[in-house]
């Protein structure tokens, strides 16, 4: 397995974690699992092999997850996007160890993770640490996430997976299909992919990788037009390609 | 090598039907997972490895394939991605085991024949043919690669000396012919003995040329192709019983050719939504039943499996009987449906019985019951706790084919660290082997390997981080008839062989 021999930084860093169980230090909450599941499905969808066509079905599977995540976060209203501020623009590849993150909540907190986020964390504020808003660094709940030593974890997720989230909740909608339903639908019929694989959003796969890269060096308020550009990647690579 | 006529093809296919499949003992013999030894324990008989040079030389000249095989026994660095077994499949006799790999190439292994000086030798294949089924392609309208890697080989039963396969990659299904030749024509008027043409000037008498014995020669040809019926990745080819059709089943669709027609394919399942938004769930894998031509089944990445009658409507959407097991709401997880997904669906030989492969699981299920399996194995059930690593780097989507014997009374599948299982459902017992290099030698018993999951790691035992999972055992083949299994492992092909003494 990797992550072997990976130490509990976590654990050994003193720090005073207000109002959270004794145990939260060495193992993470259910909503920092959570979202760093999203994230790294959201990156699995992205991340598609240009010269092969991806397996239909694992892209199917890891879309279901993202719809199954989404539609628990919403129930939550956990689903809640802030304003992208200028908070870092860490890199990707500094998620929260995989290690730290798939242990168990069970070991922390010794009962079953409800889907309810009122149960065994009541200071935890229910907030994605997908976007880092200022207001969200410096309230007290946020120590928790601290406490993990995982300041990565609130900003260090690119600057398009905010944007993502960003025109979702924009739409006022929850729904992935309702996001996708702007796009001309004839775009990734595949049985009509003999007309080419353009379509009305004129982005092939080539400019919505680029869009996603640009989108780390890019100030914030960038435009709507990248913003579906990445969108119309994420489509491309969930129905097509 | 050469055949005797009699031996060459079977009409009678009474002994398929529900008989006493037995190992040469004439009883079924049982696992042994204690010592290992005595009935039922398991010694390799060769591993073979097939690099990329030997289908260069099988190609070029006639050359004695035992030769071949032997001298590609050692371990070389060869061994390329492109070798990479990814099906492994007997034929209806056993006396022929097919493999193909990621290169696109089949390679057939045929049984040594009994023999009474070398006694010791029956049981191993030695390579038989090698040729290359499809090449690489470029599908210029969508810009992308079309992988030449075989996903399944099926064999036709045989019908006269030649035998037939199917093999397929992602887009294509072709039927190959292989055959020997162990006899050409000599003595023709118009051309030399080195097939120039000779001066008709010359010619001065008039012969009538003969068949004369030669070196066995064992060709491969193409006989149909079967192409742009599927839009989407071909997962499955299975043989009807008529043999007379087989189905095709890609991620959304299912096809029924005729091996005669291949312009034509008649299409039986469509489960593409009219808005591609609102897909959830692909076709996994799809079967034929072994008796009835009229039914199949077909698995999905949502963990069920349906049923469908051909006579029913020329289009199956609607199942005929749907197979699904509840949720276990204790064991619920973001992974479920993942690990839910099948990846393999099997008829037993009786037609009884289905066997379906999820991530954690294998099943039997009886046609009879649609609401829950009859029988449910954990294969490595230690890999509950490490899903999510497990979907990180992309484990978790291996798909792992499963196995009947002969008899239908053990299954077998494979697992991580070169590991495999197999299940005896009479005695209820298991066992974990394993097909490495290092653990066996020819002819040794295997020994069973137990994986520790917490505590106290006891010697011999493998702790649950220490697996490797870059090594999975992900096709398995089981003879039809004795208790010789096939197990491929990356580039290498393990068949052992049940000791009975």
């Amino acid at each position: 397995m990797f992550a072997r021999g990976l130490k509990r930084k976590s654990a050994e860093e003193p720090e005073d974690v207000e109002g959270c169980p004794a145990g939260a230090r060495a193992a993470p909450s259910y909503s920092l699992q959570r979202q760093s599941l999203l994230d790294m499905s959201l990156v699995k969808l992205q991340l598609c092999h240009m010269l092969v066509e991806p397996n239909l079905c694992r892209s199917v599977l890891i879309a279901n997850t993202v719809r199954q995540i989404q539609e628990e976060m919403t129930r939550d209203g956990t689903w809640r996007v802030l304003a992208p501020q200028a908070a870092g623009r860490a890199p990707l590849d500094r998620l929260v160890s995989t290690d730290i993150l798939c242990r168990s909540v069970r070991e922390q907190e010794g009962e079953c993770p409800a889907p309810d986020m009122g149960d065994g964390q009541p200071d935890l504020v229910p907030g994605p640490a997908v976007a880092p808003a200022a207001q969200a660094l410096r309230s007290p709940q946020s120590s928790l996430w601290e406490g993990d030593g995982s300041r990565e974890s609130r900003g260090g997720f690119q600057k398009s997976l905010d944007q993502i989230f960003e025109t979702l909740e924009s739409q006022a909608s929850g729904s992935v299909e309702e996001l996708f339903a702007d796009v001309d639908s004839s775009y990734y019929d595949l049985d009509a992919v003999l007309t080419g694989m353009v379509g009305s959003t004129s982005s092939g796969p080539g400019s919505g990788l680029q869009a996603f890269a640009s989108a780390t060096t890019s100030p914030p308020s960038s435009s709507c037009r990248s913003d579906l550009g990445e969108l119309d990647h994420a489509v491309e690579i969930l129905v097509e390609t | 090598m050469v055949l005797q006529p009699s031996e060459r093809y079977h009409r009678d296919w009474s002994h398929r039907r529900l008989g006493p499949w037995c190992s040469p003992t004439g009883s079924p013999a049982p696992l042994s997972c204690e010592t290992g030894c005595g009935e039922g324990s398991w010694i390799l008989v060769c591993r073979l490895l097939v690099p990329t040079q030997v289908s260069l030389l099988s190609m070029e000249e006639d050359i004695d394939t035992r030769k071949i095989n032997n001298s590609f026994l050692r371990d070389h660095s060869y061994a390329t991605e492109a070798d990479i077994i990814s099906t492994v499949e007997f034929n209806h006799t056993g006396e022929l085991l097919a493999t193909g790999d990621k290169g696109g190439r089949v390679v057939i292994f045929q049984r040594e024949q009994e023999s009474k000086n070398q006694v010791h030798r029956r049981g191993e294949y030695n390579v038989y043919s090698t040729f290359q089924s499809h090449e690489p392609e470029f599908d210029y309208l969508k810009s992308l690669e079309i992988e030449e890697k075989i996903n399944k080989i099926r064999w036709l039963p045989q019908q006269n000396a030649a035998y037939f396969l199917l093999s397929t990659n992602d887009k294509t299904v072709k039927l190959w012919k292989v055959s020997e030749r162990d006899k050409r024509p000599e003595g023709y008027n118009l051309k030399d003995e080195e097939g120039r043409l000779r001066d008709p000037a010359t010619i001065t008498t008039l012969r009538v040329p003969v068949l004369r014995p030669m070196d066995l020669m064992v060709e491969a040809t193409p006989r149909r192709v079967f192409a742009n019926a599927h839009t989407y990745h071909i997962n499955s080819i299975s043989v009807n019983s008529d043999y007379e059709t087989y189905m095709s089943a890609d991620d959304l669709r299912i096809n029924l050719w005729n091996f005669e027609i291949t312009n034509q394919s008649f299409n039986i399942v469509d489960i593409k939504p009219a808005n591609m938004e609102e897909l959830t769930e692909v076709i996994t894998a799809a079967e034929f039943h072994p008796h009835h031509c009229n039914s199949f089944v077909y698995s999905s990445s949502k963990g069920t499996i349906r049923l469908c009658d051909m006579r029913a409507s020329a289009l199956c959407d609607r199942h005929s009987k749907f197979f699904e097991e509840p949720e276990d709401p204790s064991n619920r997880s973001f992974f479920s449906e993942i690990i839910s997904s099948i990846s393999d669906v099997k008829f037993s030989h009786s037609g009884r019985y289905i066997m379906t492969r999820d991530y954690l699981t294998v099943k039997v299920w009886d046609l009879n019951m649609e609401n829950r399996p009859i029988e449910t194995y954990q294969v490595h059930d230690y890999l509950r706790s490490k899903l999510c690593s497990l979907y990180e780097n992309d484990c978790i989507f291996d798909k792992f084919e499963c196995v009947w014997n002969g008899s239908d009374s053990v299954i077998m599948t494979g697992s991580y660290n070169n590991f495999f299982r197999m299940f005896d459902r009479n005695t209820k017992r298991d066992v974990t082997l394993e097909a490495s290099r290092e653990n066996s030698k020819p002819r040794a018993i295997l020994k069973p390997r137990k994986v520790c999951v917490g505590g106290k790691r006891r010697k011999d035992e493998i702790s649950v981080d220490s697996l490797d999972f870059s090594k999975k055992i992900l096709h398995t083949a089981w003879h039809p008839s004795e208790n010789i299994i096939a197990v491929a492992a990356t580039n290498n092909l393990y068949i052992f062989q049940d000791k009975v003494n």
